[in-house]
């Protein structure tokens, strides 16, 4: 007869939940993940401390002038004092409320195309609308507004111009190179393929001197574009090469099957471009141009070297003030804050939208 | 009319209609320009090339001097581009590794350190980058009396780097050709050993053997043929260092913002190209009994190149581009001397851009050849 023996309890499983678990996991899993975890706080540990100390600690907030700046560290008064400077430049004082004006609608418009809710029809318009009013508003000389001439305009209002305006135009420009490249008729397809990877080939910065140097020359005598108009012409025509090879990595996304149904159906060229193949291959490309854009918004600093008063450049300009000499380390953190935040804040639109597109080509 | 129905008609139509606007816009443009030229007195021609330039140049490594030509000033601006662009793919790569492997570290804090400084420097533009290197953290360095020193060999102020220039003397030349014969014999090694691998399965130290012989045959030419290296010190003089290699604020500042900007695409190309691999791929390794490194070395890495490899060589054709933004600090690379100083001498904005631009073309063009050939190379080979 079997006797029952009782046996002795296991142990419990070690526990492998809660924070305990976690910290052993990820940090002390081996002693070379130990030696990873103390280099990273030492990393830490030499950053941020002297970091805080600087931006906040040591820093000054209050007061108006240079003399009011007492501590070691950040002088942030500098900031609150030429905050015109950055984000305006040289806009008339009266005149300011278009400017701001401006930039409101731009961020409305901005959130109406982020937001799923809204419309088609509201997106597509308020981004044409865009434009022409902001244009009107801070360009004036109708309805009795007073003209205010682009060399006044400055800081980020005039970076989020160039940006606004290298992106509204170099996208239709883009996509006709695109289709010019995938067409079957060589000498379009040559001159496309030899624009787009001729402008590829070349830095921005020698784009922007031919537009400000050399095109002037290429004009009749008194036609005359100002400084702005030149970097425009520049930043559009070395965008819409980018934005071209985005939408032709859309067009390859696309099966061959769409275009033959197209074709069946007896659409024309350009039925099937407007109606089956560009609404897919834009699609697919959005990701790769919200990239695209990225790169555009920090080039707009480019335009500093031939002489526009953008966000960046207005770092001198405001440090090289007599009564606020030598602040251009509080400058080229504030002024590095906005475009981080700018750029930050689309890639990780791209990101959620590339996650969207994912799933709806999920079967 | 029903001819326009046809689509080769069409075709043709259209082209020609293309060839004819697209002459028409480069014969006005061509017209307009020769009238704005002859207007203003610009000269014309190639032959500026041969004129003085009548400028100096602060760092050049040829020889140059006020009365060099703008052919001169082409070549040295040619060559600095170069140099920091090698120097910046270098080290770019090296950090960009290591923060791309990081990224992927089991460690927590590693992992997000390195996702914070990929997020940080990739999101402010590189020419707000080399600014703030130069005006800010390479202008806060003490003055030269107050330099720091390292080793009485290095120092480290406000007008940059002095380091110890190695001086080649005869015999040198000895230790030049024991690399060469360690390269080769390495690669002899190799293929042997690779052969021996297939037919027998037996492994070789194929790294460490080379790594040996790399080290110790030009150890032993230095030493056989009496030390030929001499060391050319800084030293400090009056108000400045003479002697040995300075490298000016102006190419560190270039230098570092190009580094650590371009690090994050790397990195983010090398993270991308291991998250590619299946993990079906590394979990076969492990049943197949390989150790972790064997899985990284023959399993892992070999396809993770595959497809990191493109996007990190288009990163380092835009670090050669971005050197151009030179132009905004005065390191004399090819846009700041060339299209820069050597534009404002002679006018002649036509000529310099064409060159430029051509330049850098040239080396685009260069870059994606070698891309291509890359590409062919390492295409799945599929029976």
């Amino acid at each position: 007869m079997a006797v029952y023996e009782l046996k002795t309890a296991k142990k419990p499983p070690i526990k492998d939940s809660g924070i305990i678990f976690w910290i052993r996991k990820n940090l002390l899993s081996s002693p070379s993940n130990i030696l990873m975890t103390l280099l990273s706080l030492y990393i830490l540990y030499i950053i941020i401390p002297p970091f805080v100390k600087w931006a906040f600690i040591d820093a000054n907030f209050a007061g108006h002038t240079k003399a009011d700046c007492t501590g070691d560290g950040a002088c942030w008064i500098f900031i609150r004092v030429k905050l015109k400077m950055f984000i305006f430049g040289f806009y008339p004082e009266s005149e300011l409320w278009r400017a701001k004006l401006t930039m409101a609608l731009g961020a409305l418009t901005v959130a109406f195309a982020v937001i799923d809710r809204v419309p088609k029809s509201v997106k597509i318009a308020s981004i044409l609308i865009l434009p022409i009013v902001s244009f009107i508003l801070l360009y004036g000389g109708v309805f009795g507004l007073e003209v205010v001439e682009p060399s006044k305009w400055g800081g980020l209002l005039l970076t989020l111009v160039i940006a606004t305006v290298g992106i509204v135009l170099s996208f239709p420009i883009g996509i006709f190179l695109a289709m010019g490249r995938q067409s079957k008729l060589p000498i379009i397809k040559t001159l496309s393929v030899f624009y787009i990877e001729f402008i590829r080939g070349v830095p921005l910065i020698t784009v922007l001197f031919m537009a400000s140097i050399v095109l002037p020359l290429f004009f009749p005598e008194g036609v005359n574009f100002n400084k702005l108009a030149r970097a425009l012409i520049g930043i559009t025509l070395f965008q819409a090469a980018y934005v071209a090879e985005n939408i032709r990595g859309g067009f390859q996304a696309i099966p061959k099957g769409q275009y033959e149904a197209a074709d069946a159906l007896g659409l024309t060229y350009w039925q099937k471009m407007r109606l089956i193949i560009l609404p897919q291959a834009i699609k697919v490309a959005i990701p790769n141009l919200v990239g695209t854009f990225i790169s555009l918004f920090k080039d707009t600093s480019l335009v500093m070297i031939i002489g526009l008063f953008d966000l960046l450049s207005m770092v001198k300009l405001t440090a090289s003030d007599r009564d606020w000499l030598g602040f251009d380390t509080e400058g080229y953190v504030f002024v590095a804050l906005i475009y981080w935040v700018f750029n930050f804040a689309m890639s990780r639109y791209s990101k959620r939208l590339e996650k969207k597109l994912d799933t709806n080509n999920r079967d | 009319m029903s001819f326009l129905r046809d689509e080769k008609v069409r075709g043709i139509l259209y082209q020609l209609i293309t060839i004819v606007a697209f002459a028409a816009l480069a014969l006005y443009i061509a017209h307009n320009t020769a009238q704005n030229i002859e207007a203003r007195g610009i000269k014309t021609g190639f032959d500026f090339l041969n004129h003085s330039s009548g400028f100096d140049i602060t760092e050049s490594p040829i020889h140059y001097t006020t009365k060099s030509t703008h052919w001169d000033v082409y070549k040295v601006g040619l060559i600095n581009t170069l140099i920091v662009s090698f120097f910046g793919i270098v080290l770019t790569s090296i950090l960009g590794l290591i923060i791309g492997v990081a990224r992927l570290s089991s460690n927590w804090i590693i992992s997000r350190l390195a996702a914070t400084y990929i997020e940080t420097f990739r999101n402010i533009p590189v020419l707000l980058q080399i600014l703030f290197w130069y005006n800010v953290v390479l202008a806060a360095m003490p003055s030269v009396r107050h330099s720091y020193s390292f080793f009485n060999s290095i120092f480290i102020n406000q007008r940059g780097i002095f380091v110890p220039k190695p001086i080649f003397l005869n015999g040198s030349i000895y230790i030049a050709i024991a690399v060469v014969v360690a390269l080769i014999l390495g690669w002899f090694i190799h293929k042997w050993a690779k052969k021996r691998l297939e037919e027998t399965g037996r492994e070789f130290p194929v790294f460490s053997t080379n790594l040996a012989l790399l080290i110790i045959l030009p150890l032993i030419a230095y030493y056989a043929t009496g030390k030929p290296i001499n060391f050319d010190y800084p030293v400090l003089k009056g108000f400045n260092f003479e002697g040995g290699k300075t490298y000016t604020p102006e190419f560190l500042a270039l230098l570092f913002a190009l580094t650590i900007y371009t690090a994050t695409f790397i990195a983010e190309a090398i993270r991308s190209g291991i998250e590619a691999v299946n993990k079906g791929q590394k979990e076969a390794a492990q049943a197949l009994g390989l150790s972790k490194m064997q899985s990284l070395k023959l399993v892992i890495l070999p396809q993770a190149i595959r497809v990191a490899i493109p996007p990190i060589i288009s990163q380092y054709l835009n670090l050669i581009k971005n050197s151009s933004l030179a132009a905004a600090i005065g390191y004399p690379e090819l846009v700041t001397v060339f299209a820069g100083t050597s534009l404002n001498v002679t006018g002649q904005a036509l000529e310099i851009m064409a060159i430029t631009m051509g330049t850098y073309l040239v080396i685009s063009i260069i870059v994606s050849l070698v891309l291509n050939w890359f590409n062919h190379k390492m295409k799945i080979k599929e029976r």
